[in-house]
């Protein structure tokens, strides 16, 4: 039984969304989801929702009792996973798989303008005992060290960083949503956030709200002619003390995007996949998550990035979209944010240069200071 | 503990034990200032005036109060806007006799749900347009008894200079003696 997707809806995607609160924000995202699906009714034809969301970052505790009515799941089987929206679409993923469900939707959505100490916010998510008493006054840090380790691992250079910026900025532009795109922005000129990291090199966060409905294929054509099947789903966390994980690779993301691949039976993914939407909130991220993806071997993204392998129209052009330097980190919505784009693809709804747009590979990591990714293999 | 002596399966008392103290430079200042949106900031600023805003639904006749854009049994945007009257009665109430941070009160304080009356339409007690808030004017016994269900009460306001958009623009609902 194979899991489709047959309904994509967002809003926000700005840098603070004044008028609308996080459950407008929710209701609207969930509206033109279901308009998308062919007008589905979530009172009547939804099995099951799932709300992918972290109480920090709402600033409400037990936030997961505000997940159910914005989006049509009042007194419906409503449950919220702490994590990134992609991980919402496991869950649905295995609820369908199970026989049990037929169509189930999924939700994330993410205010960060509404957190006034986001830093602080983000260092509690630190060890509270070996590393909170630092007080790191700026979390980027951590991001750095990982970027040294895997830079002077790899000799990877700052040219190599200000590719990824130009290439997000260059792309981003064309995408509808990326606020952030600013073609020509000047990566040097930017100031050092923590080195080698300068503001270019992290993204920015955004407002936004992602609702995707999933549908058995049983029922899946009821509500689109063309669902985009989720071919595979996997994730994985690597250690909970940062002292413990690879500093110079991402292995959760090698992974998440091992375990997808054997789902949807993938054996070479730098042949078979056409494109990739991968995290990129930090302009390293972008090459490492690549080689984590085997998009390209260990150490050598940078060298296919400057060939232009991963550029749009290039051999396997990754995050079209610009990724989340040009459009933003919404919280957990980022994972939704790059498969909607990517489902946008599929369908040919987003004119994007890409030769063939059947297989797609979207990648989401939860950001500093975890070590958790997430995968999903789609097929149209 | 000392060498030799078998572990006391009970555990070591308190008092024995110096315990490690770790004091934290971060824990977590996390603040935030959340968006009002339409619903409730228009109705934040109804408060302001001394008016108490809601929102209805035609399809199923339900009044949102506090509002919301949305109708989330029917899932539409809901149908327009109302004003519901600043007095009600009580649908549930209990004294409280401790503070937010636990510490006793010199003088326990009422607390209640309230349905409000909005006029023409009329609601069951599954739900309804209402307000949680303090009750005042009603005595320990009247809430203790349960005497205090189902009694009128009306909204005590703050002067207007002294109103913000908040809902402690009304200082408490406060029982109408007949």
């Amino acid at each position: 039984m194979r899991v489709g997707i047959v309904g994509v809806g967002w809003f926000g995607f700005q840098p603070e969304v004044v008028d609308y609160s996080f459950r407008e924000m929710m209701f609207k995202a969930a509206q033109r989801a279901y308009e998308d699906a062919g007008g589905l009714d979530p009172r009547s034809e939804v099995d099951a929702f799932v709300s992918c969301q972290e109480d920090f970052w709402e600033g409400i505790s037990i936030a997961d009792e505000f997940a159910p009515d914005p989006v049509g799941g009042a007194m419906k089987s409503v449950y919220t996973v702490t994590g990134d929206g992609l991980q919402c679409v496991g869950q649905a993923y295995m609820m369908i798989r199970s026989g049990l469900f037929d169509v189930v939707v999924v939700e994330s959505h993410g205010k960060p303008s509404d957190v006034e100490t986001l830093n602080e916010v983000i260092f509690t998510a630190t060890d509270p005992i070996s590393l909170r008493p630092l007080g790191l006054e700026n979390v980027h840090a951590l991001a750095a060290l990982e970027a040294r380790a895997y830079m002077s691992k790899f000799g990877v250079a700052e040219d190599h960083l200000e590719a990824v910026v130009e290439k997000a900025h260059k792309a981003g532009v064309k995408n509808q949503r990326a606020v952030y795109a600013s073609p020509g922005k000047s990566r040097s000129a930017t100031p050092v956030v923590a080195e080698p990291l300068r503001e270019a090199d992290v993204a920015k966060f955004v407002d936004a709200a992602v609702v995707v409905v999933l549908a058995s294929e049983r029922v899946a054509k009821r509500y689109n002619d063309t669902p985009v099947w989720v071919d595979g789903v996997w994730w994985s966390t690597e250690f909970s003390s940062l002292e413990f994980h690879d500093w110079a690779f991402p292995l959760h993301a090698r992974e998440a995007a091992d375990g997808a691949y054997t789902q949807a039976k993938i054996a070479d993914p730098y042949k078979e996949v056409d494109f990739a939407e991968v995290d990129n909130r930090y302009s390293f991220k972008e090459l490492q998550h690549i080689e984590a993806l085997r998009l390209a071997p260990r150490g050598t993204a940078k060298d296919l990035l400057a060939d232009g392998a991963f550029c749009p129209g290039g051999r396997l052009p990754v995050n079209l979209s610009g990724g989340a330097l040009a459009e933003g980190v919404p919280f957990e919505v980022h994972g939704l944010a790059r498969l909607s784009y990517a489902v946008g693809v599929m369908r040919g709804e987003v004119k994007a240069e890409v030769d063939k747009a059947e297989t797609a590979v979207v990648h989401s990591w939860r950001g500093i200071p975890t070590t958790t990714s997430v995968a999903a293999v789609l097929r149209i | 503990m000392s060498g030799g002596k078998p572990i006391n399966p009970r555990g070591t008392k308190y008092e024995k034990v110096e315990f490690p103290v770790f004091e934290f430079p971060v824990v977590g200042k996390a603040r935030y200032s959340y968006t009002t949106g339409e619903a409730l900031g228009r109705f934040l600023a109804g408060l302001k005036e001394g008016k108490i805003l809601g929102t209805y639904c035609a399809g199923c006749g339900r009044v949102f109060v506090p509002p919301r854009i949305y109708c989330s049994y029917c899932f539409k945007e809901v149908d327009g806007w109302l004003e519901a009257k600043d007095e009600g009665v009580v649908v549930t109430a209990v004294m409280s006799y401790i503070s937010a941070t636990r510490a006793r009160l010199e003088r326990p304080v009422a607390v209640g749900v309230i349905k409000l009356d909005v006029p023409g339409r009329q609601f069951d007690d599954h739900f309804f347009p209402g307000i949680m808030h303090y009750i005042c004017g009603a005595t320990e016994d009247d809430v203790k008894s349960m005497r205090i269900f189902g009694a009128r009460v009306k909204a005590k306001w703050k002067r207007p200079e002294q109103r913000t958009g908040s809902i402690t623009d009304i200082e408490c609902f406060e029982v109408v003696r007949p």
